[in-house]
Order: C-alpha cells, then sequence, then structure tokens
C-alpha cells in the first residue's frame, strides 16, 4: 500500500488517480500509523507553506514523515512536499521545514517581466545523476510545474536533475538515499509524470548514490 | 525555458463536444471523453472542457464527466461553465480538475475569485472572459466590452479593466475568447490578446480564431499570449495536435514534444 499524505494542503485526488491507473494501490490518509506502516510514502502538497507546517503539527504528522524518511521507506515528495523536507523557506516570513534534506526554498525574482510569477506550465529537466526514477524518461523531458518558489539543496549531491526558469537554476529533482523529490506535478505531467511514478513504484529505496555523470 | 502550451477546448452540450461560429449553428463533434482521451494521446499541454449551455440553462455542470476526464488523462484541465458557487468550484477540482475557469458567476460576484483564490490558490482560479469589439471609447476604452451567457448578454465592463481587477482579486490565469473570432477560423485577435498580456503579470491565454498554425505561432509572437486554445481546427480532424507542434517547431517556438 502506498500513503499519500493528506495534511490539509490542496487537492490529492490527481495523485491518487494516477497511481490508480498505474494499477497501484494508493490510500489518501492522514494517519500516523498507516503512513508508518506503509511500503512507500507519497507526500504531495500545493499552497503556502505557513499553515502546511501548522496542519503538519496538529496532525502530528513531523516526526511521523522524518521517521519514514529516516527509516528507508521509499518516498517521494511533490511540490510543496518537497519544499517541505528541506531545513527552510522564505514563503511566509521565514519558515523551519522538516530539515531531510539540507537547504532553503527561495522566491523566484525574475528580471524579465515576461517571466511571471508563478512559473506555471511545462518546463524541461536536466538529470544530473543517474536515478532509478529517470528510467526511460530522456534528459530534458517537460514536465508539468506550478510554483513561485523553488528548492536550494545545500549540497549538489542532493540535485538530482535542475530546470532553468526566471534566470535562475534550481533543483528540480533532489533527494538522497530513499528520498526523492520533484517540484513539479508527475501527476500532471503526462506519460512522462505516469512513467516517473511507475519508477517510483518500483524503486526499492535501497541507498543507490547517484553516479555523478 | 517554459514552453508555450496548446490547449484543446472541448464546448460540452448535452455530453457532447459542439462546435459552432460565434456561438451560434453548433455541430456534434463526439464524446468529450474520447476526445480528451484522443487529444490526450496526440500530446496536447492542458484540456478545457466548457459546458456551454449550463450557464446559460442555470444548471450544474456534469461532475461525472469530470470524474470520467480524470481517470483518463493526466495533465492539466480546466472546467467552466455553469459554475454556480464555492460548492462547484469545490466539487469540479475534488473531482480531478486542476483548474476551475469563472466567467458569468465573476462578473454577476467578483468576490468569488479572491474567495477561490484563498481557498484553493490562485493556479486554480481562471477567468474566461468573452469579450466584444465595441466603438465607444468613451465607456470602453480598451475597446472591448465584456459579454456573458454565451454572448447573449454585455455587462457593461471594459475587458482590459476586468483584466487588471481579476488579477488583482487573485486570479491565476486569463482566457481571453475573442467573441468576434470564435469559430470563424481567421485568426486570433491578435490585437486584444496582446493588450491583455501587456497589462497583467499572470498568464494569458488567447482563444477564439484558430484555423492553422500559423494563426497560434503569432498568437505566441505577436500576441504575447503564454498558451492557446483550439477547436475547431482538431475537431474537425484537419489538424492533428501532433502536426500543429511540429510546424510550430519547425517555427521557433518553444513546444513540448512527446513523440
Amino acid at each position: 500500500m502506498i500513503a499519500i499524505v493528506d495534511y490539509g494542503a490542496g487537492n490529492l485526488t490527481s495523485v491518487r488517480l494516477a497511481l490508480e491507473h498505474l494499477r497501484m494501490q494508493a490510500c489518501i490518509t492522514s494517519d500516523p500509523n498507516a503512513i508508518r506502516s506503509a511500503e512507500r510514502v507519497v507526500f504531495p502538497g500545493v499552497g503556502a507553506i505557513g499553515s502546511a507546517m501548522k496542519n503538519l503539527s496538529k496532525l502530528g504528522l513531523c516526526e511521523t514523515i522524518r521517521d519514514v524518511a529516516a527509516a528507508g521507506t521509499p518516498f517521494l515528495g511533490i511540490c510543496l512536499g518537497t519544499q517541505i523536507i528541506l531545513d527552510r523557506s522564505e514563503e511566509d516570513g521565514s519558515v523551519a521545514g522538516l530539515g531531510i534534506i539540507p537547504g532553503a526554498v527561495r522566491r523566484f525574482r525574475p528580471v524579465f517581466p515576461a517571466d511571471k510569477v508563478p512559473q506555471m506550465g511545462w518546463n524541461a529537466i536536466v538529470p544530473q545523476k543517474k536515478h532509478p526514477v529517470f528510467d526511460g524518461i530522456p534528459d530534458s523531458t517537460a514536465f508539468y510545474f506550478v510554483h513561485s518558489y523553488y528548492p536550494m539543496p545545500m549540497c549538489s549531491d542532493d540535485v538530482l536533475a535542475v530546470t532553468d526558469y526566471a534566470g535562475t537554476t534550481f533543483g528540480s529533482v533532489i533527494g538522497r538515499d530513499n528520498v526523492v523529490a520533484t517540484q513539479f506535478h508527475p501527476e500532471r505531467s503526462g506519460e512522462a509524470g505516469l512513467k516517473l511514478l511507475l519508477n517510483f513504484c518500483r524503486w526499492d529505496g535501497g541507498n543507490k548514490p547517484g553516479v555523478a555523470r | 525555458m517554459l514552453l508555450k502550451r496548446i490547449i484543446p477546448c472541448l464546448d460540452i452540450r448535452d455530453r457532447r463536444v459542439t462546435k459552432g461560429v460565434r456561438f451560434q449553428n453548433n455541430v456534434v463533434m463526439g464524446d468529450p471523453v474520447e476526445l480528451a482521451a484522443k487529444y490526450y494521446s496526440d500530446g496536447c499541454d492542458e484540456l478545457v472542457f466548457y459546458d456551454i449551455t449550463a450557464s446559460a440553462e442555470r444548471r450544474p455542470i456534469d461532475i461525472n464527466m469530470v470524474r470520467e476526464v480524470a481517470k483518463t488523462v493526466f495533465i492539466p484541465f480546466a472546467v467552466g461553465g455553469g459554475i454556480a458557487g464555492m460548492n462547484d468550484m469545490s466539487e469540479v477540482l475534488l473531482a480531478g480538475a486542476e483548474k476551475v475557469s469563472v466567467n458569468s458567476l465573476a462578473v454577476k460576484n467578483p468576490a468569488i475569485i479572491a474567495e477561490g483564490a484563498r481557498a484553493f490558490g490562485s493556479q486554480c482560479i481562471v477567468l474566461g472572459m468573452d469579450p466584444i469589439r465595441v466603438d465607444d471609447r468613451k465607456a470602453f476604452p480598451s475597446g472591448y466590452e465584456v459579454t456573458v451567457r454565451g454572448f447573449r448578454e454585455r455587462t457593461g465592463l471594459d475587458a482590459l479593466e476586468w483584466a487588471k481587477r481579476a488579477e488583482q482579486m487573485g486570479c491565476g490565469e486569463i482566457v481571453v475568447n475573442s467573441v468576434d473570432a470564435d469559430g470563424t477560423r481567421a485568426g486570433y485577435e491578435i490585437g486584444l490578446t496582446r493588450m491583455i498580456a501587456e497589462n497583467v503579470g499572470i498568464p494569458v491565454v488567447a482563444s477564439g480564431g484558430a484555423g492553422c498554425p500559423q494563426h497560434i505561432a503569432e498568437a505566441f509572437t505577436d500576441g504575447m499570449a503564454d498558451a492557446a486554445v483550439i477547436a475547431g481546427m482538431i475537431h474537425t480532424g484537419e489538424y492533428t495536435i501532433r502536426g500543429i507542434k511540429e510546424d510550430l517547431i519547425a517555427a521557433g517556438v518553444p513546444i513540448r514534444k512527446t513523440w
């Protein structure tokens, strides 16, 4: 069973439907025990990080998420879920994240007005390392993004793929060990997104360090 | 680089996709879920569904169709037509739509844009507007007046003022559907699209009038649109999404390749 973590941060229907389309058993849950016992955990989310962190604490899920990430459970962050697993975000003043991967979340500051914030639409990702979730996905494949803030891991080793937007190159896929996290929405990214989700569902989360390309 | 989006528009009437000229003489084009699946596999970047009779008939949108689409396509799609309030928005989004498009409702009750943006996020709230060209520049400085209910009613709103106001209230994207160009397949109303795009900081989608790939390229370059809605040119089978995308890539437009 795949646990899709529900902490009141947005609509989880599309994530569930994409996993069901891949014939995976998935449940939307905010029950710490269900999350701890799941074979794999998907941690999505959209919206503002301040209220999301408050909800996570209220539901008693901060430790749960840290624990499953530390326990080796294959873990997939999506969008806001990806930002939350870093140390800190500039959004809402300054908000502490879960600190699962060292790094910060910054806001796009475009120089040209044509670069609108949020970034909304399809943009290419360029893998920086080999990783099982990229299997069968060509370099520079486009995925669907909706975000005003972007992840900046402290160690370049934790950046699995990068994307360019508004004069910035940011980590569009980050991760270490059993944790992988995408700033884009694989569940909205067509066949490429489904392929990435399927790769995640087949990944044992084993500690295979990325190989520099 | 952010890619330009190609968005097939499916106008739904009695659960069938139809296409008319300026909302008249509608011809049935097929089943919405089947057409959505076809355009998805052919590489469209997003889809939009308008229940074109729901708003005029003051009845809710077909939620079962939204659910079926959500199980079939794994790209963003927007749903509009007959959205009567927050409950309808919530229902459509929970059924799996990425965005909800408000048009008549927003004119009647502009606060719904802010409420929707607060509850679901700006990226979920699309303003659909149907401007018509007018001569009275005193009343309508932009030269366009917003219409509603499938162009049946005038609103007295200036198109550009309305777009700016919607942005201020938290709308995440504006679909500019030219009444004059709709269904003509003679090209988008580029001046209108560009005027809106130059004056708001949110994505602008050109709509109405696409007849060939060159029109779409113009919407992106001269029209400064972030995305383009197409309908008749693909519903009739005259063009395919992939064919259109190949032409646009050849013309140097940044486009998502799915082949």
